[in-house]
């Protein structure tokens, strides 16, 4: 089995616009960004979510607080796979009580990360109101999970991978849709 | 990645980067002792059998508090209370506990090599909790946790050990562990319990019998416990140890002024340690209960997070 590259779905300056977009929906949605706060999901939500906030700061005048969230403790496969996943840093140095948190993540697909994600906040502390921001939504959900704020909505397949490759984590910047070929 | 860890026996038979791998792991976990729900479910529906067939409070508390953290069930056998009182032989105890179908085994032994003869004879994880005068693993990764945190880099340290070394099993761990980072450690005590053969194992490894000598320059200290059930040995009476070798705050005064005091637990104030240096600033004591909990935590999910118990050990491919 090896993977072919079958299109590019974002190219480095429509992931600029469309992130440009999703932060003043963001600001727009909430009615300002009182006790707004982003959480990165790792890896690549947490660059998104930084950008998504100077972006705001940028046109709101506001700075709106960012964690970061890692979600290896919380996965519901973790009894099935092999040597288990490193476990990653949450920093998130600011109550997440009454917040307004928009959850932040690359791609939406069986809604399992965003159920782990959630259940990570709540260990946390108990938010005013959790929304989700993705990337990319790429459909095939197993959880009756949906995003408030999306930037792209994609048709794939089952075997098609969406991969988001980020300057900050992987030295290039576009989003691809490859398939998995026998 | 580095292959799965079948069991923790010792530290002796780690690598380096199997060391660093776990005191890494436990960044999480301590930052996870801070918040205001410690509850996780990802060892749930797992089992940690607690076999401490020697007595313990703090070890046992410890893991027993880390497995629930993660969210899994423990069944504990103590010794006080359990069936080795009346005569049943250690295999025997074992299989019967693994025949209630646990995940993993956490287990202390006054046997030495107790937990590897175990860990032989069953298909499920064995934490070493202490063995005997061998090792006590996790011990050693706190202390080396607790040092790195506050160090920056185990490397280049100067590690003095004070106490009954030869009968410690903290001792033996933390000087397998510490030697591995190239740490100079310097053994000091009573010379009936620091053996020149001790020298063998290590080698960045020195005796010293005299308290001020051994303390000086040291970048850490640390204070094992008196094992009083020893102190009957002929030519020790406490009041020699005191007067030789109780870390007080003048002896700890040759040491480098920021040095860190270490002691496994339990302290017998007033005999190994002066209470001073115990509730001083430089004293990590607690700091190092609560690592206890970080790296525990990080070691059960890596070695009994997974399929289970009766599906084929990744480890065996």
């Amino acid at each position: 089995m090896h993977v072919v590259e079958k299109r590019q779905l974002l190219s480095a300056e429509e992931i600029s616009r469309t992130l440009s977009r999703l932060a003043h929906e963001i600001v727009e949605k909430s009615g300002g960004a009182q006790d707004l706060a982003l959480i990165g999901v790792r890896r690549r939500g947490v660059p998104l979510s930084q950008r998504l906030a100077k972006s705001i700061s940028g046109f709101a005048q506001v700075e709106i607080p960012v964690g970061t969230l890692d979600i290896t403790l919380y996965r519901d496969d973790l009894s099935t796979v092999g040597p288990q996943p490193v476990v990653q840093s949450t920093d998130i140095d600011f109550s997440v009580d009454d917040r307004d948190l928009v959850i932040v993540d690359d791609v939406l697909y069986t809604g399992r990360t965003i159920r782990a994600a959630m259940n990570g906040l709540f260990d946390l502390g108990r938010p005013k109101r959790v929304r989700l921001l993705v990337l990319i939504d790429r459909g095939h959900r197993e959880l009756p999970i949906e995003a408030t704020f999306i930037g792209k909505t994609v048709q794939t397949s089952d075997t098609e991978i969406v991969e988001v490759r980020l300057q900050e984590v992987d030295r290039e910047e576009r989003v691809m849709l490859v398939d998995r070929v026998p | 990645m580095l292959q799965r860890l079948p069991h923790l026996l010792g530290i002796e038979s780690l690598s380096r980067e199997q060391i660093d791998f776990f005191l890494d792991q436990a960044k999480p976990f301590q930052e996870f002792q801070r918040h205001p729900l410690k509850k996780l479910a990802t060892l749930r529906g797992k089992t940690v059998a607690i076999a401490f067939f020697e007595s313990s409070t703090r070890t046992r508390i410890s893991f027993t508090t880390a497995a629930a953290r993660l969210g899994a069930d423990t069944m504990a056998l103590q010794a006080e209370s359990s069936s080795l009182k009346k005569g049943e032989s250690l295999i025997d105890t074992v299989h019967t506990l693994e025949a209630m179908k646990p995940d993993a085994i956490v287990m202390r032994h006054a046997s030495s090599g107790a937990p590897h003869f175990v860990a032989e004879r069953l298909e499920i994880p064995v934490l070493n909790a202490g063995d005997g005068t061998h090792e006590h693993p996790t011990q050693a990764l706190l202390d080396a946790l607790t040092m790195r945190d506050r160090k920056g880099k185990l490397e280049g340290l100067n590690v003095t050990i004070l106490g009954d070394i030869l009968h410690s099993r903290v001792a033996r761990s933390n000087i397998h562990l510490l030697s591995k980072f190239g740490v100079e450690i310097t053994l000091c005590g009573p010379s009936m319990w620091v053996p020149r053969e001790l020298e063998c194992l290590a080698p960045n490894l020195r005796r010293v019998l005299r308290i001020e000598e051994a303390l000086e320059g040291a970048d850490v200290v640390m204070a094992l416990r008196v094992q009083t059930e020893r102190i009957h040995e002929p030519g020790l009476a406490p009041d020699e140890y005191i007067a030789g070798y109780q870390l007080t705050p003048e002896r700890l005064r040759r040491a480098k002024s920021d040095a860190l005091v270490l002691h496994p637990g339990p302290m017998i104030r007033g005999l190994e340690i002066d209470s001073a240096v115990a509730d001083g600033p430089q004293s990590c004591v607690l700091e190092q209960v609560t690592n206890g909990l970080a790296i525990r935590m990080a070691l059960l999910y890596h070695l009994v997070a997974g399929p289970p118990a009766d599906a084929p050990h990744p480890a065996k491919d």
